[in-house]
């Protein structure tokens, strides 16, 4: 749930960057953090194993400027993708007021996509909230790897498995290159933005 | 949707924070809620720490204690507190979606910040009801 302080003028913003495990969403926040670090007062936080796994969550807060006269302060967080992680991973959630789905686009991981779309589902219902109303980006992770002859699923199968149904944005990226990654975090706070404005006065 | 809180009870909860906690001795007190946003802050100028960074990995740090918690039958923890060489973080629950987290050095004793804390956590959820928000 977003923080609006009408005494600093601030509005806190949660997003939450969801997927299969090694999927890149730490990458993204990586990126993030590499492209804008003069912009960015604080250190990427990172909670993660000795094997650089993620074992609770990234956080990046990040200053976007002014909306309608509001400071406008994204927090990006990820979660551990690794199934067994599932009770952080719902903790991660809890207040979440934009989601961004980072799905693999190698071959063989389609099932573990799938996998983690559902959870995803699943984690939000139990916070009474709805993966089909929630503001919700798709990216399609790993483009790079087609180079590479890696056996690759393409942008139609991703959208036919994942997106059918909820019809949010997609795109392709690379989070390894920064391909889209910082398209995906203009769109996804642009989708979660009015869901604050009319608390904006 | 978006959790609004109003001036007025803002300016209340920070004379709170102030009064009753910098006031102590403690170096700074942070009012967050269980996603990490921050509704207030204090400190007593003394050094300035990452209170963003602080306040995500504190409302992770509450809801790991408090799966925990109920994994072996508690409903939650009644102390929450981390002892440092000279720093030390409190944590207390307030209402069901507010945490206040106060760091303090080995100067003020433990006991009198508890009492302490336990009269300004009163105070806020009074502010709260009071407006009948959040």
């Amino acid at each position: 749930m977003a923080f609006v302080n009408p005494k600093t003028r601030e509005v806190q913003i949660k997003i939450v960057y969801y997927g299969p495990g090694r999927g890149g969403k730490t990458t993204n926040l990586e990126y993030i953090y590499n492209k804008f670090n003069h912009r960015i007062k604080t250190d990427l936080v990172s909670l993660k194993t000795h094997g650089d796994r993620t074992l609770f969550f990234d956080f990046l807060p990040f200053d976007v400027g002014k909306i309608l006269g509001y400071d406008v302060r994204v927090q990006l967080y990820t979660v551990p993708g690794q199934v067994k992680y599932d009770s952080t991973r719902k903790l991660v959630l809890r207040g979440v007021d934009g989601v961004v789905f980072v799905a693999d686009c190698m071959a063989v991981v389609r099932r573990k996509n799938i996998l983690s779309l559902k959870n995803l589902y699943e984690n939000l219902s139990d916070y009474n909230k709805s993966i089909f109303k929630i503001p919700l980006v798709m990216q399609y992770n790993k483009i790079d790897l087609a180079e590479k002859g890696i056996p690759m699923l393409s942008p139609q199968i991703l959208e036919k498995d994942l997106n059918a149904q909820l019809k949010a944005p997609s795109m392709v990226a690379s989070a390894l290159t920064g391909l889209n990654v910082i398209k995906t975090m203009k769109k996804i706070i642009m989708l979660t933005m009015p869901t604050v404005q009319g608390q904006l006065k | 949707m978006a959790l609004v809180v109003n001036e007025q009870q803002l300016n209340d909860i920070e004379s709170v924070l102030q009064n009753d906690i910098i006031d102590l001795g403690v170096s700074c007190v942070v009012l967050i809620d269980m996603a990490g946003n921050i509704l207030a802050s204090r400190d007593n100028g003394s050094k300035k720490h990452d209170i963003y960074s602080l306040a995500a990995l504190a409302a992770g740090n509450f809801g790991a204690v408090s799966a925990m918690a109920k994994i072996i039958g508690e409903d939650e923890f009644s102390l929450l507190f981390h002892k440092g060489k000279s720093e030390n973080i409190h944590f207390s629950k307030i209402m069901t979606e507010f945490l206040l987290v106060t760091i303090f050095s080995n100067e003020v004793s433990l006991g009198f910040l508890r009492l302490k804390v336990a009269e300004a956590v009163s105070r806020i959820t009074e502010i709260f009801s009071a407006n009948g928000s959040p």
